[in-house]
């Protein structure tokens, strides 16, 4: 990629940036920032042992019922190295490549949701393309009800609009997205967008939805590549009970727990 | 001068791509057709449409876009500002400067027609604030590269 050295170097600024932000810091801020984060550990351990009791409950039901393994997603961290210049074209470059295992069609998310997709990948660096591209769709289900459907990019960062809505189905404002897995490129399970507006014209055969997606697409510095498991699964409900690894193996199979039963 | 022309050209294709946050990039101004038009303007010997093409091919490479993207407006750019440089070269800088607007709508406006034929039509008239801000550092950078040439004794 002859493109990377750029990247890399007009990157510089935000490593001095980073640089001064670990190694300048005032102690006021830091034990402010200390006291934030015991008191976010405390609200997610909280969270966490209602989720593992969940989790067991959801892998025994399942099991019960015969259904495919519920399988732990593998998550390599990544960083965003470079935006796209051109504002037509929602496109991030990250920092790894298929050294690190990351392939086309893998799933980027971030700590809300679902960014996009690789589209492009070299030896250290990537190409992903956010779900808000217009040129960009993706399979979606509603999480209240579990009724498909598929959402696509506008080319506006807070914006994605859902395709061909029949007046009649069940979709108010403020639903959650969650990506549904049919089409085998992305993970079923993970936040995508919330509903903004629905408006049923009655001149027109589809309803025109609106929906705002969960990631902070602008804002967000690293971004997870989500490695699929070989065996299909169907994971509703397992939305961001990720693992996050440093360096992916593939011999990854072995950190999942299994349950005896 | 040969080596000038290409360094400002290379440190126009780091400008315009500087990380900006999504929402601003409709105000990133054309660096590198900024430099196509005052090289094609003031030093019409050492640089003409084939610099151009290829600095858009350069350009194309780091931006992502499809190859001759931006090519084939900074060509038809360099071109105009070819053959009208005698012309250009005496009016006042603020004449110039206005030029370079309709300059870099023209060079809009051919990327624009590339994106639309991509699928990507081009809605509203965001993309024009880039060109007035690309027309306002007009003089700036007239008045720079004048000093430098000064300094470095290049005609």
């Amino acid at each position: 990629m002859l493109s990377i050295p750029f990247y890399s170097l007009t990157h510089i600024p935000v490593y001095v940036e980073e640089w001064f932000s670990v190694n300048v810091s005032s102690r006021q801020m830091l034990m402010g920032e200390n006291q934030q984060l015991r008191e976010q550990v405390l609200v997610l351990n909280g969270q966490l042992q209602q989720m593992e009791a969940l989790a067991s409950e959801n892998k025994r039901l399942r099991a019960l019922m015969n259904s495919s393994k519920l399988l732990e997603d593998t998550i390599l961290v990544s960083e965003l190295i470079g935006i796209s210049p051109d504002p037509k074209v929602h496109k991030v470059i990250v920092n790894k490549g298929t050294n690190d295992g990351a392939y086309i069609g893998q799933a980027v998310l971030d700590a809300f949701g679902l960014v996009g997709q690789i589209v492009s990948v070299s030896y250290n660096s990537a190409e992903v393309l956010f779900i808000t591209d217009d040129s960009h769709a993706i399979p979606v289900q509603i999480s209240r009800n579990s009724v498909r459907t598929v959402i696509e990019g506008t080319g506006d960062l807070y914006k994605l609009r859902l395709r061909y809505v029949p007046s009649t189905m069940d979709i108010k404002e403020g639903d959650l997205l969650i990506s549904s897995g049919l089409g085998g490129r992305f993970p079923s399970g993970y936040p995508v967008a919330t509903v903004q507006s629905v408006n049923h014209d009655p001149g027109q055969s589809f309803a025109t939805v609106y929906a705002t997606p969960t990631a902070q697409l602008n804002r967000s510095r690293y971004v997870l590549l989500v490695f699929r498991e070989a065996t299909a699964r169907e994971a509703i409900g397992e939305s961001l009970k990720t693992e996050a690894v440093d360096t992916y193996s593939p011999s990854s199979e072995s950190a999942v727990v299994t349950e005896e039963l | 001068m040969r080596w000038l022309v290409p360094t400002t050209l290379i440190i126009a294709l780091f400008l315009s791509m500087v990380p900006l946050p999504l929402e601003w990039r409709w105000w990133r101004p054309e660096f590198v057709a900024l430099l196509a038009i005052y090289w094609a303007t003031y030093s019409p010997d050492y640089f003409g449409v084939f610099y151009a093409w290829l600095f858009g091919l350069f350009l194309d490479v780091i931006e992502l876009s499809p190859l001759g993207y931006h090519s084939v407006g900074l060509v038809v750019v360099a071109y105009v500002s070819h053959v009208a440089y005698q012309r250009i070269r005496g009016y006042t800088i603020w004449q110039q400067a206005a030029w370079v607007f309709v300059l870099i709508g023209i060079y809009q406006l051919f990327c624009n027609w590339v994106s639309g034929l991509m699928g990507k039509p081009v809605e509203g008239s965001d993309f024009l604030i880039a060109a007035l801000i690309t027309a306002s550092l007009w003089p700036l950078l007239v008045m720079n590269l004048r000093k430098i040439k000064i300094f470095w004794r290049i005609p």
